[in-house]
């Protein structure tokens, strides 16, 4: 096949490539890439006659030996109801539950363990946010500011939340490159914002927003600021305190825990003078046929029994990113995605959306010649899982006048050879399609 | 590539995928029918032109991949001057076969290139891709106007 480079750039490039190709080895050498994929049993399986290649971690990441593990321990030795019963198993399973609560605390920089609420996911915590936080206090005159990158769980809650109190809907566009085009934010940055919310990363576009600069223009307003960290949390340290948001929502299914956990932050003020999501048992002080008495947060949000071995295994998982730790992952997941972002922008006919850097996660791609859908086809033949549709982000589909990307997204057992093997798999959908 | 993928993108599907036929939006035309996949944003416009109880044109516009197109292109030379009863039959009679597992044979006198389409049985997340156009023009032959979804 031919690639119309000019041959002396084509020297330079290769050049390049190569020397970014030995940057990546050894970053990956010293994060010990070896010893973490080791971790994953399912790296190790083969898809289509060929050994995997798990390209679609933002859609959910693998688990790790350990998160697998402890969800097996739990069954078979310490499964039990949590805050409840005057029994050890019972006692031990709270300790622990509440254990995880103080880690992610930790892991999340929050200030005390009450500011951490047990979700089933991102989508969860932020239609949590919309209805008790949002809905009793928005007001017809009222507005609320999210961006045109948002994945459709921090747009759909505020559509809903906007229609039941008759607040508007207000929105930061994208520029052409990908990133938030803040030119206009004084003018629709108001006394009339009353929440922002913001996605941390972009899961189609893999851009990082400027949360602190956001936090700081929202409170000058009097505007609490929601982020949704679906997509940041995995790759990336974070500190809600020096991002000074005032909520954060996250999935633990992303960042190698069990699906269906999910973590909200919200500065605790806040969070005690909301009402309750959803009511039922365990999230009670005094209940009598009239009235109840709710108990104090977390556990006024975490309404029946909740997903126990989720939340104890996403303590493993977190155990896991912090035995590595999160700038050792952050550095090394940003040379490879520097790494594929190279090799293929350089593909004749393949253009790649959002900004080259700062990138996090994701690298969604078009190609001249095939169809998302059949791009994904093609990779699959090759053992290789990536995603092909409009990642729950049709707003940003229609700001670029398409109709579907096929996107690539990494974790940090993700290695050169793998790109490698992606970048040889998008020539062959060339051949195929051209 | 597989012998299972190879077999589905085989040249009649690449060529109608590249090339399709009856594609743009006609002069005239009597009905015409939106499809719709939501999950992966195939989209695609059908407008038929009738003689009396005869088929006499399908025309198509819009955007999907390519075992969507080349279906659609496929579908629509199949029902060039077709008795519109005997169309509702036949596809009413290829969206069963989609629905058979691939090891059932296909009657490659009876369905000619069409024959290539019932590759994707091999990828069951595709039959929604190959089925888009067959449930769109079974809708309207039936007297449907509205947008077809395939969810």
């Amino acid at each position: 096949m031919s690639l119309h480079i000019p041959e002396e750039n084509k020297a330079v490039n290769e050049n390049r490539i190569q020397r970014r190709r030995w940057h990546v080895e050894a970053l990956a050498r010293k994060i010990g890439i070896e010893s973490i994929r080791a971790q994953f049993p399912i790296l190790e399986r083969f898809v289509r006659g060929k050994p995997l290649v798990y390209l679609d971690n933002a859609a959910t990441s693998q688990k790790p030996k350990n998160v697998i593990d402890t969800i097996t321990r739990y069954y078979e030795h310490e499964n039990s109801n949590v805050h409840r019963g005057i029994h050890y198993l019972s006692e031990k399973v709270t300790e622990k539950y509440e254990e995880v609560r103080s880690k992610v605390a930790r892991f999340l920089g929050t200030k005390v363990d009450c500011e951490i609420v047990f979700t089933r996911g991102t989508t969860d915590s932020i239609n949590l946010i919309a209805q008790s936080y949002a809905r009793p206090r928005l007001q017809p005159d009222d507005e609320v500011l999210v961006t045109q990158m948002e994945h459709h769980s921090n747009l759909i809650p505020w559509q809903v939340v906007c229609q039941q109190t008759g607040a508007k809907l207000k929105v930061i566009p994208i520029t052409d490159e990908g990133t938030l085009d803040l030119t206009q934010i004084e003018q629709l940055l108001t006394k009339k914002t009353k929440i922002v919310s913001v996605v941390h990363v972009s899961n189609v576009l893999g851009t990082i927003n400027p949360i602190s600069e956001l936090a700081r223009k929202a409170h000058e307003v009097g505007a609490v600021i929601v982020v949704d960290g679906a997509q940041s949390t995995p790759h990336t340290p974070i500190n809600v305190q020096e991002l000074d948001c005032d909520f954060f929502a996250c999935s633990g299914h992303k960042m190698y825990a069990p699906t269906g956990t999910g973590i909200l932050y919200g500065k605790a003020p806040l969070l005690e003078s909301m009402e309750p999501y959803q009511t039922g048992g365990s999230m009670i002080l005094h209940v009598t046929l009239e009235k109840t008495i709710y108990a104090h947060t977390p556990q006024k949000f975490e309404a029946g029994t909740p997903n126990i071995e989720g939340v104890i295994a996403l303590g493993s998982a977190i155990d896991f990113l912090q035995s590595l730790g999160m700038h050792e992952i952050c550095h090394y997941e940003d040379a490879l995605i520097q790494y594929a972002y190279e090799n293929l922008s350089r593909i004749p006919g393949v253009h790649i959306l959002g900004p080259k850097k700062p990138r996090a996660g994701v690298i969604s791609f078009t190609m001249d010649c095939a169809h998302p859908h059949d791009i994904g086809q093609i990779l699959d033949e090759e053992g290789i899982a990536i995603r092909a549709g409009h990642h729950c982000a049709q707003p940003i589909m229609e700001r670029y006048g398409l109709s579907s990307t096929a996107r690539a997204s990494f974790a940090v057992y993700n290695t050169v050879d793998e790109i490698d093997r992606l970048v040889n798999a998008i020539y062959k959908v060339q051949e195929i399609f051209q | 590539m597989s012998s299972a993928s190879r077999a589905l993108y085989e040249k009649v599907l690449l060529d109608h995928a590249k090339s399709p036929r009856n594609y743009g939006e006609p002069d005239t035309y009597d009905k015409k029918i939106e499809g719709y996949n939501p999950l992966c944003g195939d989209h695609f416009i059908f407008y038929v032109k009738c003689n009396g109880d005869i088929i006499e044109k399908v025309h198509f516009t819009g955007q999907g991949c390519a075992i969507s197109k080349a279906s659609a292109s496929l579908l629509t030379t199949f029902l060039e001057k077709q008795p519109a009863d005997k169309a509702v039959e036949i596809i009413e009679n290829f969206l069963e076969l989609l629905k058979t597992s691939p090891d059932t044979p296909v009657d490659e006198e009876q369905w000619g290139k069409l024959t290539a389409i019932a590759g994707v049985r091999e990828f069951p997340i595709r039959i929604k891709c190959a089925s888009l156009a067959w449930h769109s023009l079974l809708n309207i032959l039936k007297g449907a106007e509205k947008t077809i979804t395939t969810e």
